[in-house]
């Protein structure tokens, strides 16, 4: 399970934060310094050099090629062509029915998030205010549903929702007659939420445990009222933790497609399911290419603007009484 | 604690707090419940109970391609974590400390296996191989995909996750720690394994259960860097949905789940002594 | 220096990795070289190695491969996948060996036309005269050279005797595709999330012949079925290729499009016989055939010959039949397949039923339009 992807954006954001390159000594550099900074210098190649071979290895090669295959041809065996190069695929994005799709994805990603952010942030909240060694356990308790089959989970769920199983049997008995929410999208944002809200509980719960509570205790010296100093005080704080969580929960809601076709029934395309769909099904791998690059040039895009936001907004909040 | 706030206000607050941290146990725990509840089911389909049995976990055990399936997984999931976990270290720690050449490419080029969809990893993946063993090829031995192939491909997008981990614990570090070692032992490497390294274990702890967890779901990039003889446990129970879930399944994923339990309850107890110390 | 010299260092490597890769895309652009591996020696029951065999999931049985590695001495690397195109991109990508596939009638020609498939060589296939004469010469593979059928099965439409009253007796699309007639059904109604299933079943309903359709290339009638499914989307309680059997039996949908082994396997195991039936609607349906065939460049291509002739032995063909549920295109086998697999005209239909089936034909550039109607309908 995917879970602790939240800590990339929080740690990003810190290092954003932070003057960008680790800071050398201060101005006038003797031999001495000069010398142990070239050290550091070669020490950082050296740790650093196997991890990004591998990467560069192993994935910005094959990037490179899939992003050559979003510029080549469609054969009419659906084998993809690299003689002749073209924008076809990324002119097909343009498409009204393309734009929909994608559109719909991210209604239904931007109401996971925010039903997760409803509901992990209390309970993180809750988490960080318990004495350190039950928060540990509930931490561990928090994690062990993520080590079952996620494929398996989800067809529980299914069971748990069909229209004979067990949530609809309680609404019968307690009067509400039977309920339908299988294959629609409420159970597919149920589902996500399912799926996602440890991404959202995590980072927050780093960011509630690490805040410096005496700020609070001084905010309600001078303003009384607790929901005041919560929003004055506590959510700017916990910020960081806010944004990791919607981008960590807001990205795999985007492109997730298991679970809308198991719990949605399929009847309406999601982006992740339109992909999937270039490269196997349609064999169109030249659109699936160019949609896969555009996914990661947005998600570049909007990680660069949370850094830079997040610098902004810590520098000047630092700055705050 | 404050003392300010009206107590009665402050106390009903709290409850919220308590029964929403209730709620969302249940809400985590119920379709494990259940899960855990089919797999004694008697009956042949998943969804229809039949009565208390525990024949699927017979027949799970007995079933050599599910066996099989657990095998490859399992040494795809160790050697990938093992490899990741000391990569993902040491580009976290490069990245956090030191300043070098292609240290900003490297920065974002490390979140992009945690961004980029599955599917297009697994065909990107794929393609790669092929032509890496076309350009093999020419010079003598073939090769095809492989249980090497899928550990490979793990080990690809598990650095990003175990760096980006083990880089969250290297922030909250006190730095100051590290230079009054250095002043008493001087060698960086014993900076390194007597501070550094036990401070950052828990990070690098939490990135190898991640890379595990991680390597043990996955369905789609396996599927497509697998070869012959190489199908996952994942893989295998994806496919066999298309048959219908079987209650064996759910017994597989029940024993998964007692395992990982146990794993993750030993390693609290064995960090216990340590943790202690704040 | 140090830093200087290494730093060229990393540069010479990146460099060489470049240079690797642009290699790399050099020779995909030239394509690759098959491998010398020829059946034309091999003997009936010879075997030249491990054999790797990568079928469908859940589609063989185990006991069949164990008696076939005691018979043979040779051991068999079993990969399992999940659709004909997962199949498709291992095998092209060349990255992959197997020596025996399973690939649909469809993807047989698809995968001739690509020329990834060895032509059989049937001195070493005996057992090939088992064989029911309607398999000789199937228009995915006319002169029968490289494929041999493996397990045959339809696509119809599975639903609850009420369901079936409801709507007067007799199977038709149009309990999906006609608003009144649909109407008429209690509860829910299920595709195929499959394109061209579902273009193919709103053809038939709309009363083209699949076959024709394709081959003539009538983009119109295509559009047409396109819309047609557009129309029937808000009808449907969903899409589904994976648990349609289920959820008729558990009472999720009434009505479900499906192919006839799924059906089978979920009424087998949940005594559902009394209630449920599999039908073929009276405008016809789909007839589909899984094949076995030995990809170009397989190593051990004596031992996927010997696998294939094991398989048409006619008591292992009726094995596989009585594990799978599917129908066999085996007709020796027939006195060793159960009496209830026999006799289920759910698996066997009845002749002048059979007679409605068409196969899907490889579809072409049409496909990608065939794949758009399923997205607009979605839409």
């Amino acid at each position: 399970m995917p879970w602790l992807r939240r800590v990339k954006p929080e740690a990003a954001q810190q290092t954003a934060a932070r003057p960008d390159e680790p800071a050398p000594a201060a101005a006038p550099q003797t031999p001495a310094e000069l010398d142990t900074q070239r050290r550091a210098r070669r020490t950082g190649t050296l740790i650093a050099t196997p991890g990004a071979l591998y990467l560069l290895i192993f994935f910005m090669v094959p990037l490179g090629l899939i992003t050559v295959y979003s510029f080549a041809t469609r054969t009419s065996t659906g084998r993809t062509s690299l003689s002749g190069w073209n924008l076809d695929s990324y002119e097909r994005i343009a498409d009204d029915v393309i734009l929909g799709i994608i559109a719909r994805s991210a209604w239904l990603a931007f109401l996971t998030t925010v039903l997760c952010l409803i509901v992990a942030y209390p309970f993180a909240y809750y988490l960080a205010t318990r004495p350190p060694r039950l928060r540990a356990r509930l931490l561990v308790l928090v994690m062990i549903p993520f080590w079952t089959n996620g494929l398996v989970r989800v067809f529980a769920i299914r069971f748990l929702l069909g229209s004979n199983g067990p949530a609809s049997a309680l609404s019968e008995a307690m009067g509400f007659g039977t309920f339908r929410i299988l294959f629609t999208p409420t159970a597919v944002v149920l589902g996500m939420v399912y799926g996602f809200l440890t991404f959202m509980v995590l980072p927050l719960y780093v960011a509630l445990e690490r805040m410096d509570w005496r700020l609070v205790e001084a905010a309600r010296d001078l303003y009384a009222s607790g929901a005041k100093a919560f929003w004055r005080v506590t959510v700017p704080l916990t910020r960081s933790g806010i944004v990791a969580g919607c981008v960590l929960v807001f990205v795999p809601s985007f492109g997730s497609y298991v679970v809308p076709e198991i719990l949605g029934g399929a009847k309406t395309l999601l982006i992740g399911s339109y992909v999937a769909r270039q490269f196997q099904a349609a064999r169109n791998w030249p659109l699936g290419a160019s949609l896969s690059v555009l996914i990661i040039v947005a998600m570049l895009v909007a990680v660069a603007v949370n850094q830079r936001n997040s610098a902004n907004a810590e520098r000047t909040g630092a700055g705050a009484p | 604690m404050s003392s300010l706030g009206t107590a009665g206000a402050k106390a009903s607050a709290r409850r919220l707090l308590k029964a929403n941290a209730w709620f969302v146990f249940a809400f985590l725990y119920v379709p494990i419940v259940v899960l855990v509840v089919f797999s004694f089911n008697d009956s042949e389909r998943v969804n229809v109970w039949q009565g208390l049995s525990p024949r699927w976990y017979g027949e799970a055990l007995g079933n050599t391609q599910i066996i099989s399936a657990l095998r490859v997984s399992l040494i795809v999931a160790i050697s990938s974590t093992i490899v990741s976990t000391v990569l993902g270290t040491a580009v976290a720690l490069a990245l956090d400390r030191y300043r070098f050449k292609g240290r900003r490419a490297l920065d974002g080029t490390v979140y992009l296996p945690i961004v980029i969809p599955d599917i297009t990893m697994a065909v990107m993946l794929l393609v790669f191989f092929a032509e890496a063993f076309k350009l093999i090829d020419t010079f003598g031995p073939r090769l095809t995909l492989g249980v090497t192939t899928v550990a490979l491909s793990h080990i690809a997008f598990n650095i990003s996750f175990v760096a980006v981990v083990v880089r969250a614990r290297l922030d909250q570090f006190d730095r100051t720690l590290e230079e009054a070692a250095r002043d008493l032992y001087a060698t960086p490497w014993g900076t390194f394994r007597r501070v550094t390294l036990p401070l950052i274990a828990p990070g690098i702890a939490a990135g190898a259960l991640l890379a595990l967890a991680l390597s043990l779901d996955d369905v789609v990039i396996s599927a497509f860097t697998a070869g012959p003889g190489a199908t996952t446990l994942p893989v295998y129970v994806f496919s066999t949905i298309r048959q219908g879930v079987t209650p064996e399944l759910n017994a597989i994923s029940t024993l998964m789940l007692a395992a990982s339990i146990t794993l993750v309850v030993a390693s609290l107890a064995l960090q216990r002594p340590r943790s202690t110390t704040p | 220096m140090s830093i200087t010299s290494q730093t060229r260092g990393r540069l010479r490597r990146y460099r060489w990795l470049a240079l690797a890769a642009t290699a790399a895309l050099l020779l995909a652009a030239c394509g690759g070289g098959g491998s010398d591996n020829a059946a034309d020696d091999c003997e009936p029951g010879e075997t030249d190695g491990d054999l790797a065999f990568y079928n469908w999931a859940d589609y063989m049985d185990e006991e069949l491969l164990l008696a076939f590695e005691e018979e043979t001495g040779i051991s068999i690397d079993y990969t399992v996948y999940e659709s004909n195109e997962q199949m498709l991109s291992q095998v092209e990508s060349e990255a992959a060996i197997y020596d025996l596939v399973v690939p649909s009638d469809y993807m047989v020609a698809l995968m001739i036309e690509e020329e990834l498939l060895l032509p059989l060589n049937y001195d070493a296939l005996p057992n090939v005269a088992n064989l029911d004469d309607a398999w000789d010469n199937p228009p995915f593979d006319p002169e029968h050279q490289y494929h041999v059928a493996y397990q045959w099965g339809t696509t119809g439409i599975g639903m609850t005797y009420d369901a079936l009253d409801a709507i007067g007796g007799e199977s038709s699309w149009a309990v999906i595709f006609d608003a009144d007639t649909a109407a008429q059904v209690p509860g829910g109604i299920s595709m195929l999330d499959d394109a061209p299933e579902a273009v193919s079943a709103a053809l038939k309903y709309l009363g083209y012949s699949i076959t024709e359709t394709i081959e003539s290339g009538n983009e119109d009638a295509i559009r047409e079925a396109g819309a047609l499914l557009k129309a029937t989307n808000d009808r449907l309680v969903k899409y589904d290729s994976v648990t349609y059997g289920d959820d008729l039996v558990n009472g999720e949908v009434d009505v479900a499009h499906g192919w006839s082994g799924g059906f089978a396997q979920a009424f087998f195991e949940t005594d559902a016989y009394e209630t449920h039936v599999y039908t073929i609607p009276v405008e016809g349906g789909v007839r589909w055939v899984d094949t076995m065939a030995i990809p170009h460049n397989a190593d051990n291509v004596c031992s996927a010959h010997a696998m294939i002739d094991f398989l048409l032995d006619a008591e292992n063909g009726a094995a596989l039949t009585n594990y799978t549920y599917y129908g066999s295109p085996n007709e020796a086998a027939t006195p060793y397949i159960l009496d209830e697999i026999l006799e289920d005209p759910g698996i066997y239909p009845p002749p002048d039923v059979y007679e409605r089936l068409e196969l899907i034909p490889q579809m072409g550039d049409l496909g990608l339009i065939v794949q758009d109607m399923l997205t607009e309908a979605k839409s």
